[in-house]
């Protein structure tokens, strides 16, 4: 016999279903009056410091449909690539941008929208620099289990080039799956969860 | 070894998740993962400080009433139909040190099974005083608690004739964003839970079993609410005494 870890195994996930609008983002759905908004719709202020931009897309199932019921978190650096977290040891962020946000895609139009700042670099594990990327994290009815993506800016080639996620990635025509298409301060950022362009999903 | 001494925020990236414990992708049995279920493999990587990091959600943004569902969506003076239940337990990480400070928010049926969403067709009635939403922030023991009534078991369209056992919805953020998780939680002793094609995603049985809340007698409070005891697990977090530094770090 040896001696026993003793961890615990991780609860697991179940699909977000149908109505996952009820507990996170209730006044979406009409139900008023609980909370006074809903979490993570707004992610800056007056204050916040960057430059403004706004992160949009849709989500796209495997026959191409709408997926007009998903419900998208970000999470990403300020503008000057630091985290608003206890575990951000580098410094401290702007106290004006909390990092995170979370956004239904609207059930006419399955298009989901935050407005945010651009996001600076942040060191990979071994003091390389990442290239600006936002952190993504999609619920749904039919997902088991949340998927985690990253969204990469066009304009950063360079950097994108040198990303130590992006180069990882072994079939090179999958990385534009992870690089939004910019019109002006937009940055549109579409998930395919299946077929020819699906998006790159990361266990991490 | 820093994390025992102190309250210090740990670094250490999150154990790798075992994807055998969680539902695959594509379970057909559960029809709408087909076309939602990605199909190339998931690019795997160890933590990065993106995922390592993660949002803090103070105390101050819990309403009074956040944690009472019976009474949260109700007219002054009446509250939401059905067997009063209190859900209580703990968050915990895979190592077993209490996670504090998690936002646990949580979503239901009405007694009757009927959610109050516009795309919600059952015939059911709604309950005019339950919106069926709530939220917890954990204490420093990672503790939670929660009032609310049984929700309903109701069917789906599916198979011809699929019911989704009572159940309760759980969404949980820890302190990283890597342990983000949403899940279910049922109730002991429901036959249901065996017939259902969603907790049928899940190929162990001592993983689903990890989702059944026990009746809990003790903490049953007499003349006013049964208890059910539901303990989350998030990934758990490598000390960081070992990694590697670069130099000068």
């Amino acid at each position: 016999m040896v001696q026993e870890l003793g961890y615990l195994r991780e609860t697991p996930s179940q699909t977000a279903g149908p109505y996952v609008h009820i507990g996170l983002t209730p006044n979406y759905c009409d139900i008023g009056g609980v909370y006074e908004t809903d979490l993570g719709s707004a992610m800056v202020n007056d204050k916040t410091l960057g430059e403004r931009i706004t992160v949009t897309g849709r989500v796209l199932d495997g026959a191409g449909a709408l997926v007009r019921d998903a419900v998208i978190e970000i999470w990403q650096a300020d503008s000057a690539g630091l985290y608003n977290s206890p575990s951000e040891m580098r410094g401290t962020a702007d106290p004006n941008f909390a990092g995170w946000g979370r956004c239904p895609t609207r059930a006419e139009d399955g298009v989901f929208s935050f407005d945010t700042v651009k996001p600076g670099r942040v060191p990979f594990k071994d003091g390389r620099k990442m290239a600006p990327h936002i952190t993504f994290w999609i619920v749904a009815r039919g997902i088991n289990i949340g998927l985690h993506t990253r969204m990469y800016f066009p304009e950063e080639a360079e950097a994108n080039e040198a990303d130590p996620l992006l180069l990882r990635i072994e079939h090179r025509e999958r990385v534009d799956t992870l690089i939004a298409v910019r019109e002006g301060s937009t940055y549109t950022f579409d998930i395919r969860l299946q077929g020819d362009r699906e998006t790159v999903f990361l266990d991490i | 070894m820093s994390d025992l001494t102190n309250n210090k925020p740990e670094m250490g990236a999150f154990f790798a998740r075992d994807r055998a414990w969680h539902a695959p992708a594509l379970t057909p049995g559960y029809k709408t993962s087909v076309l939602r279920s990605p199909q190339r493999a998931l690019l795997s990587l160890d933590g990065t400080l993106s995922e390592i990091t993660g949002p803090v959600f103070g105390h101050s943004v819990i309403g009074e009433l956040d944690n009472d569902l019976i009474h949260n969506f109700a007219k002054p003076g009446e509250s939401a139909i059905g067997e009063r239940i209190v859900v209580h337990g703990r968050v915990l990480d895979e190592r077993g040190r209490p996670v504090p400070g998690a936002l646990v928010e949580f979503w239901q049926a009405n007694a009757g099974g009927r959610y109050r969403h516009k795309k919600e067709t059952y015939l059911a009635a709604i309950d005019p005083n339950f919106g069926g939403c709530g939220r917890s922030i954990t204490d420093d023991d990672g503790r939670y608690a929660f009032r609310t009534v049984r929700p309903g078991a109701y069917p789906w369209p599916n198979g011809v004739n699929d019911w989704r056992p009572a159940h309760i919805h759980f969404s949980i953020f820890g302190h990283g964003f890597a342990q983000r998780l949403i899940t279910q939680m049922y109730f002991e002793g429901d036959p249901m839970i065996w017939k259902c094609p969603i907790v049928g995603t899940i190929p162990d049985k001592r993983a689903i079993e990890q989702l059944i809340a026990p009746l809990d007698w003790g903490n049953t409070i007499p003349m006013d609410a049964r208890a059910y005891k539901f303990d989350i697990v998030l990934r758990g977090r490598r000390s960081t005494m070992f990694e590697n530094r670069k130099e000068g770090n």
